[in-house]
């Protein structure tokens, strides 16, 4: 009844969304703004609908309807409501109705909130929300039904369907198979809808975008419209990522944060372009600039989406079988490749619109800096594009290797797999380029910066600068690449202080405010420049965290009888005892007690665990972690013997600096909230206008 | 703790067994009672030696866990996806590291070690694939689309400077139109003259 309920609510919003996209074309081809108006309707009206459907998937959820197979697969009896309610997108189809629900919120925002302002852009921003949600919303009706049926057929057969199909009965197992573990955690519950919001935020831009492509209003105006859309897109996915790679540490119990896995890559591809998006548009704003490549960047950041989104609900790129399997991956390919085709025609047909309106003056002016800054971030994305599709080129190639018999040779087609080796040797010096050029682009000047002023700006932190890595020399690291790491990120930090500090001081000087004040003051007069710099100093030290665990991570293994003891470097752990108990929520915990020792001296225990789920018969390895600022020790509980519990065998790792990866990114989103905070008074135009008289003065 | 008094490792068992034969030896006269305690802690060591796992000690085959997590880390099994060998919890995983703690003990490299696991599962095996064939595009392409992109980018920046220069010329050619004009215009009036 509710399944019903929920399925034939989808089925109006598709419809509604189909229709909000006919009337909108419609009204605007034929100047009728009152179809335009009533399209503008179909598309608030998905939010309610959609938003029926989700309530009733949660019904479903946590009155445990275990006939409905996506309540089969994610929930089982032993699971608490909470776990119920947010295995809404634990699994593949009730994700794709999450996150139509998120697109249909957003669009329907942007629609309240900017509809006087912009009309001519809204039809087209509502054609192209309407689109991509219509995507979403037909593999939900028909590919992944989220209220399909399980089915017992005479045979004994259960199938899986949304009507009865002839001959069977309604099937209801006793009990689900439950969430799986992984997905249990905390940080697991937001992680996913951090990154869905982010991923749905990025569509609002580029909606933007193919609206001033269609209509021809290439100035500005769609840039200045998204801004803070777009740092809030980018907000959230960079929030989704940091939360991802805190719950891979806590729970993925493999000593990191980030394994260079394809469904991670999926979503650092958009928040690369997005990133690159950020910085460029600035070049447009300032200089007129760059208006072609923003629209490349806003349509490769959508496609990124899409692409991610695809990736990270479907194990669809293990093997190319797998993606011949599922009707979802062609699907999603097709959709991919249709708006990157019309989107690029779109902006192909307007490529001399958007021509610039100045020209780059110099090699060392800011804009130059900020190209080269997106030529970075487009070749980590090439690494991680490559990469992350190889595996499937090099299948795909091998089935043509068979096919074709003169080829076999070179096609082999073997599977393989492209690791973090690949992505740490090919993205680090990029990285490192970035870095670089956080410290150095704020030095700069918009258009007439020289070598010999860059120099005069540049020469007295890149001296003060070099004390840090001298002292970390001394201390007794003596490999250059982390001693570049750590000057490039001392460089940074002086550079990104001085900045604050030049700025609060004239302000001090000229108005008599005391410092603090003028510190308030100026980040409060402009956000976005500031938040930014706070940003810049979120990554310098995430930076200093990577290092750590990049280049001083150490870890050994060994098997323990009781009392014994194993060191790693200055600590060492003891085993004093494990135990095995059962618990309500259906897990079995083994639960090792080391107590753990900083050059013999006592600190206290660590409790390293392995949870044993029974329903999906799964593993988690949870870590015994003691933080410090200065490091980690990171304990995993291997194996044991299960019946004396006399040796058990420990990993541990020892993560040099890893905390503050996790303190700079809270500076990180700190100043991404400072850069999005809403002004007082809306976006003055006077920006603009002083750009056409400085052009006029040139 | 009595942990600490053992030797790290017992790689040679026969001059290990002389070691603590001569130190008893030397340390009988004191006392006969410490002379108990050492046979003791021999009689701990050899029982303790045998079975299997023991902290930084070797197991039988004389190989730590360290020595097989240090190949484990570079492979890959085929059905854990993206888990490295060395932390994948699976049952499946643990044989593997089994298996190559077998061919450590029996004397493989670490590149024997590695060529046997490819020739038995294929190179998915290995974190990254070996620059060979069609593998080697793997490595190719993104110095090569680097490398475009500089082009790219130094096409741009000069590109960038160029209208800078050629934009001089535009005000005569605004200023040659009415010329253009002004010279048709007397010429007509000639021809009406």
């Amino acid at each position: 009844m509710i399944a019903n309920f929920g399925y034939g609510s989808i089925i109006i919003t598709f419809v509604s969304a189909l229709y909000g996209i006919f009337a909108a074309v419609y009204g605007v081809r034929r100047k009728a703004p009152a179809w335009v108006d009533s399209g503008r309707n179909a598309m608030l009206l998905t939010w309610p609908l959609l938003t029926i459907t989700a309530l009733s998937i949660i019904f479903l959820l946590v009155t445990g309807h275990y006939e409905i197979s996506y309540v089969a697969s994610v929930t089982s009896n032993s699971m608490p409501l909470f776990l119920r309610i947010t295995a809404l997108w634990g699994g593949q189809a009730g994700s794709l109705v999450f996150w139509s629900w998120l697109m249909s919120a957003f669009a329907s925002a942007v629609t309240l909130r900017k509809w006087d302002r912009d009309r001519e852009f809204l039809p087209w921003v509502i054609v192209v929300a309407l689109v991509t949600l219509a995507f979403f919303l037909i593999l939900v009706l028909f590919v992944e039904n989220p209220f399909d049926r399980l089915w017992l057929t005479a045979g004994g057969d259960v199938r899986t369907a949304l009507f009865q199909p002839a001959g069977t009965t309604l099937y209801t197992p006793a009990d689900g198979q439950g969430l799986n573990p992984l997905l249990r955690h905390p940080g697991m519950i937001i992680h996913p809808p951090m990154l869905y919001l982010g991923f749905v935020s990025f569509v609002i831009p580029y909606a933007f975008a193919m609206a001033a492509l269609i209509t021809g209003r290439t100035d500005d105006r769609w840039i200045r419209i998204t801004r803070r859309w777009t740092l809030v897109a980018w907000l959230f996915l960079s929030l989704g990522l940091l939360l991802g790679g805190r719950w891979a540490y806590d729970v993925l119990g493999w000593g990191g944060y980030w394994g260079w896995d394809p469904v991670e890559i999926a979503a650092f591809m958009p928040w690369l372009t997005g990133t690159a998006f950020l910085h460029s548009v600035m070049i447009q704003e300032k200089r007129g600039l760059f208006k072609q490549w923003n629209m490349v960047l806003v349509i490769l950041t959508y496609d990124l989406v899409i692409f991610g989104t695809f990736l990270t609900r479907s194990g669809v790129l293990s093997s190319v079988h797998a993606f011949a399997q599922s009707a979802i991956g062609p699907l999603f390919f097709t959709f991919i490749g249709l708006t990157f085709v019309i989107s690029l025609s779109l902006l192909m047909n307007r490529w001399n619109e958007l021509k610039g309106e100045g020209a780059m003056t110099s090699v060392f002016s800011r804009e130059a800096l900020f190209l080269l800054n997106n030529f970075l971030f487009i070749g980590i994305l090439v690494v991680c594009f490559w990469g992350v599709i190889f595996p499937l080129v090099s299948e795909a190639l091998g089935i043509v290797g068979q096919k074709i018999p003169a080829l076999a040779g070179v096609f082999t087609g073997q599977k393989v797999t492209v690791g973090p080796p690949y992505y740490k040797r090919a993205t680090g010096p990029l990285f490192a380029g970035l870095l670089f050029l956080m410290g150095i682009a704020p030095l700069s000047a918009w258009r007439h910066s020289t070598f010999k002023t860059l120099g005069r700006a540049a020469w007295k932190p890149t001296i003060a600068s070099l004390i840090v890595p001298v002292a970390v020399f001394a201390g007794g690291v003596h490999s250059w690449p982390a001693l570049l790491g750590f000057w490039l990120a001392a460089f940074v930090t002086f550079v990104t202080l001085y900045e604050f500090w030049r700025a609060a001081y004239a302000r001090h000087r000229q108005h008599g405010e005391s410092l603090p004040e003028a510190l308030w003051r100026l980040a409060g007069r402009n956000r976005r420049r500031y938040g930014g710099y706070i940003i810049h100093l979120g990554v310098v030290l995430m930076a200093i965290g990577i290092i750590g665990m990049e280049m001083f991570q150490t870890q050994t293994q060994a098997t323990l009888t009781q009392g014994e003891q194993l060191s790693l470097g200055r600590y060492s752990i003891t085993y004093d005892s494990l135990s095995n108990f059962d618990y309500p929520d259906g897990r079995n915990v083994s639960r090792a007690v080391v107590s753990v020792f900083r050059d013999g001296k006592y600190l206290g225990q660590l409790y390293p665990r392995r949870d044993f789920y029974y329903e999906s018969q799964q593993n988690m390895t949870i870590p015994g972690v003691r933080s410090s600022w200065e490091d980690d020790l990171y304990v995993l509980l291997v194996d044991w013997q299960p019946i004396s519990s006399q040796s058990a065998t420990f990993k541990i790792y020892h993560n040099p600096l890893v905390n503050w990866l996790w303190l700079g990114g809270f500076v990180f989103i700190l100043g991404t909230l400072v850069a999005a905070w809403p002004d007082k008074d809306p976006q003055p135009a006077t920006e603009k206008a002083s750009r056409l008289a400085a052009q006029a003065r040139a | 703790m009595a942990i600490d008094h053992h030797p790290p490792t017992i790689n040679d068992p026969k001059r290990f067994f002389k070691d603590n034969v001569k130190q008893a030896v030397q340390i009988i006269k004191p006392s006969t009672g410490l002379l108990i305690a050492w046979i003791g802690l021999f009689v701990f060591i050899l029982l303790w030696g045998s079975t299997p796992g023991k902290a930084q000690q070797p197991t039988p085959g004389g190989i730590t866990d360290d020595q097989v997590n240090a190949i484990a880390r570079q492979m890959y099994c085929p059905v854990c996806e993206n888990t490295p060998l060395d932390v994948c919890p699976t049952q499946a995983c643990a044989q593997w590291r089994e298996l190559i703690r077998e061919k450590l003990a029996a004397g493989w490299s670490e590149d024997q070690i590695k060529t046997y696991f490819v020739e038995q599962y294929g190179e998915r095996v290995l974190a990254t694939p070996p620059a060979r064939g069609l593998n080697s595009l793997v490595y190719l392409v993104p110095p090569v689309a680097i490398l475009a992109g500089v082009y790219v980018l130094y096409r741009a920046l000069r590109s960038g400077k160029r209208p800078a220069q050629t934009a001089a010329p535009t005000p005569d050619k605004t200023e040659t139109v009415p010329d253009e004009y002004m010279m048709r215009m007397e010429e007509e009036l000639r021809k009406r003259n």
